[in-house]
């Protein structure tokens, strides 16, 4: 068991900070009339901050199946070089019921936890990790929910770009260290902004800008360094 | 589709599948490079796209979501952790739009 506190230790910053970011989640999933346990529950289950809000963008526009299918898949495919990564930090012979277990919650922070650990990565590390990190995200966003109807306006306003800050966090410093992401990140602004007043629900207007920008980046500057991704 | 839940429900089936698929099927690393490096651009560009116009129009005032994506990105670009760009983006906001 001491590697599962060992997990619950390393899981309380991630914790915080997703209770926090969550909580400005929340505030946008009651601007769609998510109530608070709607919220809990989404949180609980989904634990992905950009495809969350990409689902409320959804439910605010009314999109239909296939666009919701193709907006989780564009929104979350990171996860998936993610979880193909991880799977190289475990131990070969665990069993399928434990690769289940910890495919729950592969996100950009547990997964940094993970990568973190010298050699294979115990299942009960994740397991400590992911028993701080998905209460204080699905708290966050129900708290989120319920307070929001409290605050003022102003307040609103503020933490509503919370989110934003988030990505940028993401985005620039990958910026900042690769050319290519940086001209790919100014060229996403610049399409979007322009993009913005055409007849699209911005779930699909997303998507194809994705697609687009990203695959025509994969063809044009295909990466050969990607071995320690 | 009416129900809120059930764009939930979607999510988290593809978002599941998604993330558990590579870990209990596939234990070799993806070869063709392109693939990869598809995916490997993705996520920076979603995020782009969806973080402009977006924070310009979350704000009261365009000009407060203005300031708040300038102070976000110099923060972030001097790597500053993710809760403070985020909180210093809120800040922002908050300040600008007691003025205006």
């Amino acid at each position: 068991m001491s590697e599962f506190r060992r997990g619950m230790k390393d899981g309380i910053p991630v914790g915080m900070g997703y209770f926090a970011v969550a909580f400005t989640l929340g505030i946008m999933a009651k601007n769609i009339g998510l109530t608070p346990i709607q919220g809990f529950i989404t949180s609980a289950l989904i634990n992905a901050s950009a495809g969350e809000y990409a689902c409320f963008m959804m439910i605010a526009s009314n999109g239909t199946f296939w666009q919701m299918v193709m907006m989780t898949i564009v929104s979350n495919a990171r996860y998936f070089l993610m979880s193909f990564s991880l799977s190289q930090k475990l131990d070969e012979k665990l069993s399928t019921a434990h690769r289940m277990l910890i495919g729950f919650d592969v996100t950009d922070e547990l997964f940094g936890l993970a990568i973190n650990q010298k050699g294979k990565v115990n299942p009960y590390f994740m397991y400590g990790a992911y028993c701080v990190a998905i209460p204080g995200w699905a708290l966050g966003t129900a708290l989120g929910i319920v307070a929001g109807n409290a605050l003022p306006v102003r307040i609103v306003s503020a933490l509503s770009v919370a989110l934003y800050g988030m990505f940028l966090a993401v985005i620039i410093p990958a910026a900042k260290k690769d050319k290519v992401v940086a001209i790919l990140v100014i060229i996403s602004f610049l399409l979007s902004y322009l993009c913005k007043d055409l007849p699209f629900s911005d779930g699909t207007k997303t998507i194809i800008l994705t697609v687009v920008i990203a695959g025509i980046a994969a063809i044009v500057a295909p990466r050969k360094d990607l071995d320690d991704e | 589709m009416s129900s809120p839940m059930s764009y939930v429900a979607i999510m988290a089936i593809v978002t599941y599948l998604i993330r558990v698929l590579p870990l209990t099927l596939v234990r070799k690393p993806i070869k063709n490079i392109y693939i990869r490096s598809f995916l490997y651009y993705v996520p920076y560009v979603t995020l782009s796209v969806m973080t402009i116009p977006a924070i310009l129009q979350a704000t009261q005032s365009v000009y407060a979501g203005a300031l708040a994506l300038v102070v976000g990105c110099v923060l972030a670009w001097r790597g500053e952790s993710l809760f403070k760009v985020s909180v210093s983006c809120c800040i922002v906001v908050f300040i600008l739009e007691l003025f205006i």
